[in-house]
């Protein structure tokens, strides 16, 4: 046995994610449906899928939420893992870096599975901002504004967004729009594909009113939107601003999760590899014009990686707002509409339930490196609410220089 | 005529969806059944229940595109619990009762007649009529948390008359479907656990229930497909099932004597199952249940029913809750076999320390013992954890001085029965208690009054008496004496319920309820013995009741020597009602343990006993006994009435269907005695008005 500091740094691998279809806050779908039962639900159908997983085997539950408290709270990844009959043996803890929580549970399972304390874990996320509206219960402190630390404008997401505008006076509504548009075409055209509905769990759905129902597809889509539709929304975060429901995700509920591994032990069971983890990047911005955060997160985790733009064949951006993945888009000189970003579209249609985004980005992007055996690498990123910004690179085990 | 509308109906909505299910193709309709209550108030079909589903049923069959399967489930933790019989008593004619029977069938056979797949996902609860609708389904799903899984009709004196005795039987065999329409309810209402009810084969799929609906739904969609294979159980339609039948009647017979209606009905639509077509044993049940619906029996079983669910839980005269103490510390004085089983009782109930005292060290140690060899049963049964079991026998310990109560709140005398005994027991501890804590006799005839007269503080004395075996009878006699306090009470009140037994509050009277009903009773047919009636014809006498033994049986359950010492002390109090057999002194004093022996497996005369026994030259017949112990009954209860022992006559029914076993069916017994023109025989009234617990008029 080697000594403990002769410590090999092993591969991590993303072996599979999956879903709760994404609902609409307040009168959706989730209205009646507590947020522990669907992280839960998610947690079997992995399991269901991998019977080759046992599940003693699994070292940890990391479930993010932004808002832990009620069916978010005690501890969601520990509770979610008793609800969903994981052997008590099995921990879980939970995670928050808000928007980016999934992401980071992901991130923070895959280091403890590098550096050798586990051998497979679960992450993913959860959040019901129908039940629990961002920043609930939350209680800023006076020395934000005393301090001038943080200005008022970045407590509110939109306000942020509205700010990017101004940074970059050519983002303009009428390119955010566009970009809003491909969004809701490509969710469409994804769905009629079939390429969105092998990730999704169903979800059995309460309503006192109605009865049970079943959830099996995302409820934010909103197929058939034309430019003009989008042009004629109110700018909720500044009149006569830039900004709309249109152009930027809307307030959802959902849950994600996936199985990640060390590459010996997916070996060892006989797990499927579907994407290997490269590295990641996090960092901070301006909390006024937080959007922007991805820039610097990818430029992080391209420090570590020694990959450069030029190397990744694949994107997945969170859609908080279009303006922030143009402005992503811009500074690396991407095209608004290059194939490669978002393929079976993004946030703005889909929806984008905080917590549980980072692994919907994954999950996705593991899809198209199955479709695209030529592309090498890939990217997922988001930007973080109070100025951060994250970013994971991933390699295709499909890959194969030939093509 | 129509089935009248329940006027205090908790409507159960039928409240129809949709669906698209993944791998089904067209919409899925599914019903989810909802009273708009919490689980603590269950999904029942009165009228206008079972009419929300008929209109539910027309939506999805005018629904157009013609839907491709139809579910129904039930809102969270209760799928449906059955017919709501709080709406039974305002049924006055057969023929309303013929209607409801009529509209559930019905209703139900619509979804066995659709022309698609129909499913039931039982997520819960899922009892009588809402067992029967599931059944009605082509597939039938079961969440592997639903609680109670039950036909309990022929506990209340019902039939599963919705489909319930045609389908069963011809979905999971004679014998197995016997065993859940008749055997479990007469074993105290027994349920099912999912696991039991899937591998009888009433269920085809046993689902967790962490995803309970989605997953039947997707498992619907494997069936629709034919991926998912169903097995179903070979039914034998040979002589098994006659036979298993026939063994169904003897058992019945054997138990009740004819004395309830309902299991023989039963049995006998089963019977017909085997051979007849849906629609003629359908009708078949409907004229059962219009028969038991207008029945005395049924009426005196939903009376039971709420008095053991509901007056046992508000307790009639119980003082006001927030008067009881906390109880910390229990004391125990002696080390007996009673003194043993109050102590199991008091550490796993209420998790507090509980000491045992007796002068005699060896005595203590076989008390202590007999608690932790119980609990170490418990442990091996797997019904206790390691953890627990320690931290049960960490609690029971015994002390050779009464010291040990000090810090007590609780102290129970079960020593022996003898005033000056108890007395001076109750003396000495005074010494050691505080003022406030509360001393409860275990007495079985002894007054509380006078075992309290001569204390500091007799206000805190209470009478706790507790039925034999402590473990199983729920009752709990708590005897109020002339001066014992409101805070007492309400502490022994308060015990009782974390005990997990019913209280009822008793008069400090000779020998409580049950005991003195049992003791007259049985003086009453002994004496019958002793004035030369037989035996085998006096103690067959009450078989027409169905009590759960006959009265000589009870004699050797309880012991010749202490039912002589009773009947001792009730003669001594009533000289002129109670008389005390010489024959019973005469068993007593050949330390026999009972009239019958068991030797050999049957149940026969003991020969020393007849020898023993000294014979009258006036019999009496079986109707004479019966109708004299009858009366003896209706007097005593008249009496008690009279002399405030009990708040009301459904008191003295509840003491004797949880004290003493005796049956739904009787309601206890004074609506028995009302049914049989006893009570008004006797002591020229009834004890309650025509429709309480009767047909009304």
């Amino acid at each position: 046995m080697a000594a403990p500091h002769q410590r090999a740094l092993r591969d991590v691998v993303f072996v599979d994610g999956a879903r709760t279809p994404f609902g609409k806050a307040g009168k959706g779908m989730y209205a009646e449906t507590r947020a522990d039962d669907m992280i839960v639900a998610v947690i079997r159908e992995l399991l269901r899928r991998h019977p080759e997983l046992p599940p003693e085997r699994i070292d940890e539950v990391a479930v993010a939420a932004a808002t832990q408290i009620g069916d978010q709270g005690l501890t969601i990844g520990r509770i979610a893992g008793i609800l969903a009959g994981l052997p008590k043996s099995v921990p879980g803890y939970a995670i928050d870096r808000m928007c980016a929580g999934g992401m980071t549970a992901v991130t923070t399972v895959a280091g403890s599975i590098a550096f050798g304390a586990y051998d497979l874990a679960i992450a993913g996320g959860v959040e019901h901002m129908g039940r629990h509206p961002m920043g609930e219960g939350a209680d800023p402190n006076p020395r934000f504004l005393a301090d001038k630390l943080v200005s008022l404008d970045a407590l509110s997401m939109g306000v942020t967004a509205e700010n990017l505008h101004d940074r970059f006076p050519q983002l303009t509504r009428e390119r955010a729009d566009r970009y809003a548009l491909r969004s809701q075409e490509k969710v469409a055209k994804a769905y009629a594909e079939g390429k969105i509905q092998p990730d999704l769990v169903p979800v059995a759905t309460r309503s006192a009113e109605q009865g049970w129902g079943l959830a099996v597809r995302d409820e934010p889509p909103r197929p058939g939107t034309s430019l003009a539709d989008l042009a004629g929304l109110r700018t909720p975060f500044r009149p006569h601003g830039r900004v709309t429901p249109g152009n930027a995700a809307g307030l959802n509920d959902g849950a994600t999760a996936c199985i990640l591994a060390a590459a010996d032990v997916a070996e060892e069971l006989g797990l499927p590899v579907k994407m290997r983890l490269v590295g990641y990047g996090f960092a901070g911005v301006d909390p006024a014009v937080m959007g922007v955060g991805p820039i610097p997160a990818t430029e992080r985790a391209f420090r570590s990686t020694g990959l450069s733009i030029s190397d990744i064949g694949l994107f997945e951006l969170n859609e908080a707002f279009a303006v922030q993945v143009l402005a992503f888009l811009d500074h690396y000189g991407i095209d608004d509409d290059d194939p490669r970003v978002n393929p079976y579209g993004g946030a703005i249609a889909l929806g984008h339930p905080l917590a549980s985004s980072g692994v919907r980005l994954m999950t996705q992007l593991a899809r198209q490196f199955a479709e695209h055996p030529e592309v090498r690498y890939g990217l997922t990123a988001m930007c973080v609410g109070l100025g951060q910004g994250g970013a994971v690179i991933w390699e295709n085990p499909h890959y194969s220089e030939e093509n | 005529m129509s089935a009248p509308d329940f006027a205090d109906e908790v409507v159960t909505r039928a409240l129809v969806r949709y669906l698209e299910v993944p791998g089904v193709q067209g919409e899925f309709a599914l019903i989810t059944l909802d009273n708009g209550h919490d689980h603590t108030r269950p999904s029942t079909f009165g009228p206008a229940g079972l009419a929300s589903l008929n209109a539910a049923l027309d939506e999805i069959e005018a629904h157009a595109p013609k839907v491709s399967a139809v579910g129904v489930t039930g809102k969270p933790f209760i799928f449906a619990v059955g017919a709501d019989i709080s709406g039974v008593s305002l049924i006055t004619q057969r023929e309303q009762a013929l209607q409801i029977a009529r509209t559930g069938h019905a209703t139900f056979a619509r979804l066995r007649d659709l022309d698609v797949p129909s499913f039931a996902f039982v997520n819960g609860a899922v009892m009588g009529g809402g067992l029967e609708l599931a059944l009605h389904c082509d597939y039938r799903t079961l969440s592997s948390s639903a609680a109670a899984i039950a036909f309990p009709e022929c506990f209340l004196g019902l039939v599963p008359g919705w489909g319930g005795t045609q389908l069963l039987p011809n979905l999971i065999g004679a014998a197995a479907a016997i065993r859940v329409i008749i055997e479990n309810p007469l074993n105290q209402n027994k349920m099912l656990k999912p696991k039991q009810a899937c591998e009888l084969g009433i269920f085809d799929a046993l689902l967790d229930s962490a995803d309970f609906l989605a997953e039947s739904l997707r498992w619907a969609a494997e069936v629709m497909a034919g991926r998912a294979s169903v097995q179903r159980p070979g039914v034998d339609r040979g002589p098994a099932w006659d036979e298993a039948v026939a063994a169904g009647r003897a058992a019945v017979e054997a138990r009740l004597h004819g004395a309830a209606p309902a299991p023989v009905r039963a049995l006998e639509l089963i019977e017909q199952a085997k051979s007849v077509d849906f629609a003629t044993g359908t009708a078949a049940e409907d004229e059962a249940l219009a028969d038991l619906i207008m029945s005395d029996q049924l009426r005196a079983g939903l009376y039971s029913f709420d008095l053991v669910n509901k007056r046992a839980k508000r307790p009639a005269g119980a003082p006001d809750k927030a008067l009881a103490r906390r109880v910390t510390k229990v004391g125990i004085v002696g080390a007996g076999l009673m003194a043993s089983q109050l102590a199991l009782l008091f550490a796993r109930r209420l998790e507090v320390p509980v000491v045992l005292t007796d002068v005699d060290q060896a005595r203590l140690d076989k008390g202590v013992g007999y608690v932790h060899h119980e609990l170490d049963q418990q442990l091996a049964k797997g019904r206790l954890s390691p953890d627990q079991n320690n931290r049960l026998k960490a609690l029971v310990s015994g002390s050779l001085t009464k010291d040990a109560f000090a810090d007590a709140d609780f102290v129970i005398e079960a020593v022996f029965e003898e005033l000056s005994v108890k007395k001076a027991v109750f003396a000495e501890l005074e010494e050691y208690l505080s003022a406030e804590a509360v001393l409860a006799t275990n007495t079985s005839s002894l007054s509380i009054t006078e075992i309290a007269a001569d204390l500091k503080h007799p206000e805190r004395v209470v009478g706790f008496h507790f039925f034999n075996p402590v473990a199983v009878l729920p009752l709990l006699e708590i005897v109020r004496g002339e001066r014992t306090d409101e805070a007492t009470l309400a502490t022994a009140f308060a015990t009782a319920r974390t005990l997990k037994k019913s209280a009822v509050l008793v008069k400090d009277a000779p020998a409580f309820v049950v005991n003195r009903l049992l003791t007259r009773f049985l003086g009453e047919v002994t004496a019958a013995v002793d004035e030369g009636t037989p035996i085998e014809v006096a103690d067959r006498a009450l078989n027409p009741l169905g009590l759960p033994m006959s009265p000589f049986v009870l004699l050797a359950l309880v012991g010749p020597a202490v039912a002589l010492h009773v009947a001792e002390t009730m003669h001594k109090a009533f000289p002129d009602r109670y008389c005390v057999s010489d024959n019973l002194r005469r068993l007593v004093a050949a330390g026999k343990p009972g009239i019958y022996s068991w030797d050999g497996g049957s149940q026969h005369i003991d020969p020393e006993v007849a020898a023993l026994f000294e014979h009258g030259d006036r019999p009496s017949t079986e109707d004479e006994v019966r109708l004299r112990a009858l009366s003896a009954l209706a007097e005593e209860i008249g009496l008690m009435l009279d002399g405030g022992v009990v708040a009301e006559a459904a008191d003295i029914d509840l003491c004797m269907l949880l004290g003493a076993g005796w049956g739904f069916h009787l309601g206890g017994i004074t609506p028995y005695l009302d049914r049989e023109g006893v009570s008004e025989k006797v002591i020229g009234r009834r004890f309650s008005a025509p429709g309480v617990a009767s047909v009304p008029a």
